[in-house]
């Protein structure tokens, strides 16, 4: 196949003419590329950069560890112990329903805490990591880590969980935490990040709810690298958070397991001050509960067991329960009359068993009368006609008035929830809250802690230690925060006549070591120690005509709820006043039987500082209260031998 | 010049051909394998395994394979032009009757030691033919109509097939092979302008076709389409490839985040980096200057394929020679456009540089030919 040469050169300069053009296209594409490049990589490249690290980096929290409390003597009421919990987080693992399947097969999953972590993984968003089973143990864990390759998406987490080793005895006082609600996000403005995290766990009452802020510390933060699933691949850098404050309360753990103890099943509240400082020693409510059931979420029917039980554990009846002081009000009513020059300690008034005020008879509790009483035997015998009358004479504004002084009727200022302000009535509030008039009956009431006023247990205390030191002594629960002492409680100086103070408190001390005192039967013999109190039984009803015809006054024979309250106040040692001490049992029947042996049990632990000596006793409750010290100690845990427990 | 011409003389025979070898064009084919091979390490997190190893070893066969091609002599291969042609358009038919679904779409014959894309091989025996039958047609008769429409059937029946699987990068890469090969062996212009011209109608009628029944294009091509022109709209969807890429290769800055830390390709943000978008992976880690010195190798090696091209007086020689070049060059241009977000995403390699096998052997194959042109040139 010859073709003309003349041809063959004509093709050949075509080919040559028409494939330089390609070429010439092909290098200006070339260029166009380049270009392209150079913008993209030179002029674009910050702004490339910073969406390749926007894509890969993720900010994410690191939860505080939360402060830890102790007690007065460094023994420890909360701390954060590891625990162990799964989490599984809904964009990862795809199929959640198979993946749960699986997950059951390996782990036993809580059917309530499933039903809640499925509503998590439906609603929340779909990367947040969901706890699908805590506090589990370690084997689960690693048996899910073994077998991570078919559970995508489900994470084996080490984390920090509250515990409370002391159990029931700072149920009240430190309260728990709990995993945040709904409502408590509402309740705070400008909720921290951290409680975004789901199931972050927050104070939910008491200390750890009051003090929280403190507690929880600052979320630190890290920057991670994460691939395209979302994986975290490695850690860039981190900026430390804060740890919660250590706190330090005033509580000394060894006689609260004490208080708690010698309570025992009664429904009953019992303060112990200190008189110097204001400190609580003691602040016990009972009965109980175990707030380690809280901080994992508590289970329906033990909730409603402990909402059902009519000895009310929730509350903290010793700040929030409120009772009419009954006697142990009389102080009060006769600090007033003092002080208003209405009455002379030596003055005697006639008490024949009642008094008539504006055609009503007002009973003494004992019917045949007192006869004549000073102020030094009224108190003494807790004659009530001697109180009627000075009310008479003092009016309802002066005893208010002297009722604040002393605590009564304000809200002191604890780190708890429903801290109470009691009630101290005067012719305004009556006026403004039940819109009737102040009648002399309302007095007259009134002057033996009756009728309107009431008061909780932590008031009745402040009062006991302001009697005994005429200083405005204030309650004071947190001692120290991270190492840093909190102001005292020593208050100022209240101003009281010493001399008029003087004669209250003799009265006081013949309660409990007078052969006639209505405590005489809970003395303490050993001279160093010995108390001044006032014991105080009020009414929870009316007695009516009925019941009185038929003569069933005995508490004993009425049901539970309408027996009266059993309460007693007081501080000891005497001469030198260092601790004041308030018991209220609920519906027990009379404050010397009932309140009085246990304030004395509380009062003698708080001042040896350990089982007091029998010899403290009168001679012939010893053998008894050998029996009830020997099974106190069985019933309370032995902390003291117990090094580890401490800080 | 036709190769019954040539002097046996001056024609080097056995052993010596290799010293005939076009050298620098093999070397420079070498380079650009080993910027593949460094990539393969790199996106394998360090690691030989998996992909850079079989990749070496695919080089080195396909090494031997051409210098086989290269010392059988030209004439030979011209012969074989027709035959090749029809064992490639045999083999695209099968395809579309017994071939392996994969990707969506229809691509392979397994062979069982290789899968076989017919494809790719008719991207070479396309140019064979082309350049045979312009080889064989007076120079008088190029652009008449009639001898204009065959080569036109020849390029348009592989690239319905292929059009078929579907696989539309390796029919535009067909369409631009066989047209560019038509220019160059000097069919008239007018031609060129009038197809120009109804392929921009036909681009109007595609667009204007969708959503009714006879719409010309499949539904992911149209949403390639869309997501090239906008792929901010699906960001997590069917633009994620494009936004990624581009991320990627624009954080590489001048000098790249250096060797192996590329945080998008090493964090999964890539798809395929092994394959389609190894570019990215080169780019972000070794920058404008790593990405500028492919460009150039690339370049590097069309320049020494013109040039052979240009200096052979064997007109068969020439025109495949040229032909090889520009379908070389679509390669790394499309892959590189698309990459960069000049174009949609068509699913064309890298050459030489991206995993696979089937294309690494057919480049070869063509280099072969490039090479058999070269030393069997008329002296």
């Amino acid at each position: 196949m010859r073709r003309p040469g003349r041809d063959n050169a004509e093709s050949q300069r075509r080919i040559t003419r028409r494939g330089l053009i390609v070429a010439g296209a092909q290098a200006g594409f070339v260029g166009l590329l380049a270009l392209r490049m150079r913008f993209m990589q030179v002029e674009q490249a910050d702004q490339f950069r910073l969406l390749a690290d926007e894509n890969r980096i993720n900010i994410r929290l690191i939860p505080p560890t939360r402060g830890r409390i102790f007690d007065r003597d460094g023994a420890v009421v909360a701390e954060n112990v590891p625990s162990y919990r799964i989490t599984m987080v809904r964009e990862e693992a795809g199929d959640v329903d198979k993946v749960i399947a699986r997950l059951a097969k390996l782990v036993e999953l809580d059917p309530d805490e499933l039903e809640r972590a499925r509503r998590d993984l439906r609603d929340l968003r779909g990367d947040t990591p969901v706890t699908v089973a805590d506090r589990v143990t370690w084997n689960d864990i690693s048996r899910v880590a073994v077998n991570t390759p078919a559970l995508p998406g489900v994470t084996p987490e080490v984390g920090l969980s509250r515990r409370y080793p002391l159990g029931p005895d700072y149920a009240h006082v430190v309260g728990y935490v709990g995993p945040v609600s709904e409502r408590d996000l509402e309740r705070i403005d400008a909720p921290d990040q951290l409680l975004l995290i789901p199931r972050f766990q927050i104070g939910k009452i008491g200390l750890e709810a009051k003090l929280e802020e403190l507690l929880r510390g600052k979320a630190g933060t890290k920057r991670v690298e994460v691939n395209a699933s979302g994986r975290v691949m490695r850690e860039l850098d981190r900026v430390e958070g804060e740890a919660g404050a250590d706190i330090q309360i005033t509580i000394d753990n060894d006689l609260q397991s004490y208080v708690h103890a010698r309570l025992a099943e009664e429904s009953a509240a019992a303060v112990v001050m200190d008189c110097e400082t204001g400190d609580l020693l003691a602040c016990a409510s009972a009965p109980s509960f175990d707030p380690n059931l809280f901080v994992r979420g508590i289970s329906v029917s033990d909730y409603k067991a402990l909402l059902e039980n009519k000895y009310r554990p929730l509350p903290n009846k010793a700040v929030q329960g409120i009772y009419p002081p009954g006697s142990t009000f009389k102080m009060v009513t006769a600090l007033a009359a003092l002080e208003a020059g209405q009455v002379d300690p030596a003055e005697t008034v006639y008490c024949p068993g009642h008094m008539e005020v504006s055609g009503r008879r007002f009973h003494c509790w004992k019917r045949v009368g007192h006869g004549n009483v000073n102020l030094h035997t009224s108190l003494r015998d807790s004659c009530d006609v001697y109180y009627y009358d000075m009310a008479l004479r003092t009016g309802i504004e002066n005893i208010s008035a002297m009722a604040r002084r002393l605590g009564l009727g304000v809200q002191h200022d604890l780190p708890l929830t429903s801290v109470a302000a009691g009630l101290m009535p005067t012719k305004d509030w009556k006026l403004v809250n039940k819109g009737e008039d102040w009648v002399i009956g309302d007095s007259v009431n009134a002057a033996i802690g009756q009728g309107f006023v009431l008061a909780s247990p932590l008031q009745l205390a402040v009062m006991t230690a302001r009697l005994a030191t005429n200083r405005s002594v204030s309650p004071r629960l947190v001692k120290s925060v991270d190492g840093v002492e909190q102001p005292t409680g020593h208050g100022e100086d209240l101003g009281l006549n010493e001399n008029m103070l003087r004669e209250v408190r003799k009265a006081m001390f013949a309660v409990s070591n007078n052969r006639r005192g209505t405590a005489y039967s809970s003395r303490i013999i050993e001279d160093a120690f010995r108390m001044a109190g006032k014991t105080g039984t009020s009414q929870v009803r009316n007695i009516t005509a009925a019941e009185r015809a038929r003569g069933v006054t005995r508490n004993a024979d009425l049901p539970w709820e309408r027996r009266d309250h059993a309460l007693f106040v007081n501080f000891a040692p005497f001469d030198n006043p260092k601790i004041a001490v308030a018991v209220v049992v609920e519906h027990g029947g009379g404050g010397s039987t009932a309140a009085a042996p246990i304030a004395r049990d509380i009062t003698l632990q708080a001042l040896y500082g350990e089982d007091p000596p029998l010899a403290a006793y009168p001679a012939k409750d010893r053998g008894r209260i050998e029996t009830q010290q020997e099974k106190l100690r069985r019933a309370r845990p032995q902390h003291d031998s117990d090094e580890s427990d401490r800080a | 010049m036709s190769y019954l011409e040539y002097t046996v003389k001056t024609t080097p025979t056995g052993l010596r051909k290799i010293l005939y070898l076009n050298w620098p064009l093999a070397i420079l084919l070498t380079a650009v394998a080993g910027v593949g091979f460094l990539m393969l390490y790199s996106v394998a997190g360090g690691s030989f395994t998996p992909w850079a190893e079989p990749q070496m070893k695919r080089y080195a066969l396909g090494f031997a394979v051409m210098l086989i091609v290269a010392m059988v002599p030209i004439w030979f291969w011209r012969n074989m032009a027709v035959l090749a042609y029809a064992v490639s358009l045999v083999l695209l038919v099968l395809v579309e009757l017994f071939g392996t679904v994969g990707m969506g779409a229809q691509r392979w014959i397994d062979l069982g030691f290789m899968r076989l894309q017919p494809s790719e091989l008719m991207k070479i025996t396309l140019v064979m033919i082309l350049a045979a039958y312009y080889d064989w047609l007076p120079m008088s008769r190029v652009s008449r109509p009639l001898w204009v429409l065959a080569p036109v059937g020849l390029i348009l029946v592989p690239v319905a097939l292929v059009l078929r699987q579907p696989d539309l990068g390796t029919s535009i890469l067909l369409l631009a092979a066989g047209g560019a090969l038509m220019f160059m062996a000097g069919v008239h212009w007018a031609y060129f302008a009038a197809v120009i011209a109804i392929g921009i109608s036909l681009i109007t009628a595609a667009f204007q076709s969708r959503g009714t029944d006879w719409q010309l294009l499949a539904d992911y091509q149209y949403r390639r389409i869309d997501t090239f022109l906008d792929p901010s709209s699906d960001p997590l969807g069917a633009g994620y490839h494009i936004t990624q890429s581009k991320i990627a290769l624009g954080s590489g800055g001048w000098t790249g985040r250096g060797f192996m830390q590329g945080t998008q390709s090493r964090l999964n943000f890539l798809p395929e980096k092994h394959t389609d978008f190894i570019f990215t992976t080169l780019a972000e880690e070794l920058g404008f200057v790593g990405g500028m010195s492919l460009l150039g190798l690339y370049t590097l090696i069309l320049v020494f394929c013109i040039a052979t091209a240009l200096n052979n007086r064997d007109r068969f020689s020439s025109l495949l020679t040229l032909g090889i070049a520009v379908t070389f060059f679509l390669f790394f241009a499309v892959n590189m456009s698309m990459v960069m977000g000049l174009a949609p995403v068509v699913g064309v390699p890298l050459p030489l540089v991206s995993y696979g096998g089937s294309a690494m052997l057919v480049l070869m194959i063509a280099f072969g030919l490039v090479q058999s042109a070269h030393i069997h040139k008329p002296r």
